[in-house]
């Protein structure tokens, strides 16, 4: 048997040095005469130790990591290609704690194999859940995705049963599938990390949506800021074409779905479902105002499933397993798993796919094991850019739609940015007003004007003018953005914002000016 | 500096990448991408070609295009240098890698090197947030910036 090598060619990972990584292992491998097969894998996400490097042995995948390009004679001379021991040596992939203790259900294949081997992921239990799904009714695999208790991971928590069932319920000559890949919030990445890890889970998924809701055409819209996605989509695109996973007859069923890459052009906003069909349509990425809702009048006015890409890759597991074993996951009203990017200031960084439930406190310390530049943790923004800042007081919130929401705060996306005593919070409170002013489609006023008039208010905040009076008046503009804003960009906004003014109201006060000279 | 097509080069380079692409269902992003693409930037002389193509007014042409961050009115430099300033790169720094960038460049954002070397922007998130800071020089991502490698990409950039 000829020795695998895995290399992951996941974008955190290249970042990283993998590339270089891949090329001295190809080099050292000709040199000595040795026969290997490189793969490029995705990531397992535990981004701490990329780039990892694992080899197949006897028994089993023995990892690396972190490798560096230098590391590669001495892991050669270590003879780690049969496991041997060395400084980088890790062991079995599955045993390394961070990821021995995740619940991988959507992420179950990412960073295994080839992200483009249809066969290595159909060996690990790929397109069961649509050969399930082609064989049933499509008002039964809505139910079963509304039963399993999905929500939306975008960020809102809208159940995917229920979006389906409106679209499906809707009688119309053309539907469609648009799947959210326009991450754009900072600290996360799960989107981005499954279509260049397991691109097939999330054309699995969109087929099934199609199949259940009677849609036909799929579309993908994913950041341009995603160069590697964009290409691994659009090959495996073509890979599930030719083998008839999409196409006219869907596995060899009567029902037609095919789908197309789009790719954004950096416009933040068009993360927003109503913004993001228009950018699709052709148009600047304004909001549209709901009602009509997407599910009844969405892309070229035609009812649409707009679903994020997690949400989409969770239902093949959801069809294969069933609605009851997705369930018994999670708590209260959040249901399932969840991927939870740990990323910032931290220690132990990547994406760790648990069931709903950890707090904050134990996904930040324990998990991520604390800052990486070893200073006490100050405040984790938790949801991107419009998520609130939580203070370690609130550490005790459980990772739950409801938990969240009754602290002032949100899930989102499940991002986490960490930070160290050495942030500013006043400064992070402007940045959330200046980044609103910078990315906002410009359509209402609370979003378009507040966001500028509140990164000058804060800036005379900052100047000591009047603090108690400023302090009133973003108050005042953040409740004004709340609830007069069209969307999430100038609605949430306030979120870090406040959070920001409330938890950490000392980074607020004036600097203390010094004494003049005598 | 580079010599820029006559505007009847452009008109008939666009009405080609128009011809491919306008079968696609909103084809007007994906149209004004492969504009980019071949010229660099989106010229003034595309826009009369591409709303009599798509019969929309020239005016909805020109909203679209300056909507969008990507596109741009002039050519950029040899190199596009994109430095993340979003919160998960703030936290580790990304205000002082911004900084160190644009002083041994000697440009601030948005501005190409007097060379025409590179051209230096802020993004708001690449998606490498379990390592930052990053960045990305032309479609090559790079994380966990420190200075030596800051000086590395300069060189490379600039070379």
């Amino acid at each position: 048997m000829i020795p695998r090598i895995y290399i992951s060619g996941d974008s955190g990972a290249l970042a990283l040095g993998a590339e270089k990584v891949a090329k001295a292992i190809a080099k050292e491998l000709a040199e000595r005469g040795v026969e290997a097969k490189i793969v490029r894998n995705g990531s397992r996400g535990a981004y701490f130790l990329e780039p990892m490097v694992e080899v197949a042995t006897e028994k089993g995948r023995v990892a690396y990591g972190p490798v560096k390009p230098s590391d590669v004679k001495s892991l050669f001379d270590s003879g780690f290609l049969t496991g041997g021991h060395h400084k980088r040596w890790l062991g079995a992939p599955d045993k390394i704690p961070f990821i021995a203790r995740q619940t991988r259900l959507t992420f179950a294949r990412c960073g295994i194999n080839d992200p483009l081997s249809l066969d290595a992921y159909k060996s690990l239990g790929g397109l069961k859940g649509l050969q399930n799904a082609v064989a049933m009714a499509p008002a039964d695999i809505v139910k079963q995705v509304t039963e399993s208790g999905l929500r939306g991971r975008g960020g809102a928590g809208f159940p995917t049963g229920i979006k389906w069932k409106t679209v499906l319920d809707t009688t119309s000559d053309r539907k469609y599938i648009v799947c959210n890949a326009d991450e754009g919030d900072s600290a996360t990445f799960a989107d981005r990390m499954i279509m260049e890890g397991d691109p097939f889970v999330l054309i699995e998924g969109m087929a099934i949506a199609g199949v259940a809701t009677g849609a036909t055409k799929g579309f993908v819209y994913i950041r341009s800021e995603y160069p590697h996605a964009v290409a691994m989509m659009n090959k495996a695109v073509a890979v599930a074409r030719k083998a008839g996973v999409l196409g006219v007859n869907v596995l060899g069923s009567p029902n037609a779905f095919d789908m197309e890459i789009r790719v954004g052009a950096g416009a933040y906003v068009c993360g927003e479902e109503t913004s993001l069909l228009n950018s699709l349509e052709g148009k600047r990425g304004v909001v549209r105002a709901k009602p009509p809702l997407p599910a009844i009048q969405g892309l070229f006015g035609k009812p649409t499933v707009i679903n994020n890409v997690i949400s989409l890759a969770s239902v093949p597991i959801i069809m294969d397993k069933g609605a009851t074993f997705y369930k018994d996951f999670g708590m209260g009203r959040s249901r399932g798993t969840i991927p939870i990017q740990i990323a910032g200031n931290v220690k132990n960084g990547g994406l760790f796919e648990t069931a709903f439930g950890l707090t904050l406190g134990d996904i930040v310390d324990d998990i991520g094991g604390g800052t990486s530049t070893g200073r006490p943790v100050k405040a984790v923004q938790v949801g991107g850019p419009l998520g609130a800042y939580f203070p370690r007081a609130l550490f005790d919130t459980p990772f739950d739609y409801e938990a969240f929401a009754a602290k002032d705060g949100l899930i989102g996306h499940a991002g986490i940015t960490v930070f160290d005593d050495t942030a500013d919070m006043l400064k992070q409170a402007r940045f959330a007003m200046e980044f609103c002013a910078i990315e906002s489609c410009g359509k209402c006023t609370p979003c378009r004007i507040g966001s500028t008039r509140g990164v000058e208010t804060i800036d005379k905040i900052a100047a000591g003018i009047e603090p108690d009076k400023q302090i009133a008046l973003v108050t005042d503009l953040c409740n004004t953005m709340k609830f007069g804003s069209l969307c999430a960009l100038g609605g949430f906004t306030p979120y870090p914002v406040m959070s920001a003014l409330n938890h950490f109201r000392e980074d607020f006060k004036p600097a203390p000016v010094a004494e003049a000279a005598e | 500096m580079t010599m820029q097509p006559a505007s009847t080069e452009i008109a008939s380079r666009t009405a080609a990448i128009i011809q491919e692409l306008k079968g696609l269902e909103g084809p007007l992003l994906p149209i004004l991408h492969e504009i980019q693409e071949e010229f660099g930037h989106v010229p003034q002389d595309s826009l009369p070609v591409i709303a009599e193509a798509l019969n929309i007014s020239r005016a909805e042409v020109h909203g679209v295009v300056t909507f969008y961050h990507d596109y741009r009115s002039h050519p950029a430099g040899r190199h596009v240098l994109k430095v993340c300033q979003a919160e998960a790169c703030q936290s580790m720094g990304s205000d002082a890698v911004a900084a160190k960038f644009k002083q041994l460049l000697g440009i601030g954002f948005h501005e190409t090197t007097r060379d025409g070397s590179v051209t230096l922007e802020p993004v708001y998130c690449l998606g490498l947030c379990a390592c930052a800071p990053s960045a990305m020089l032309d479609g090559e991502v790079i994380g966990r910036l420190d200075d030596e490698k800051i000086e590395e990409i300069v060189a490379e950039a600039r070379s």
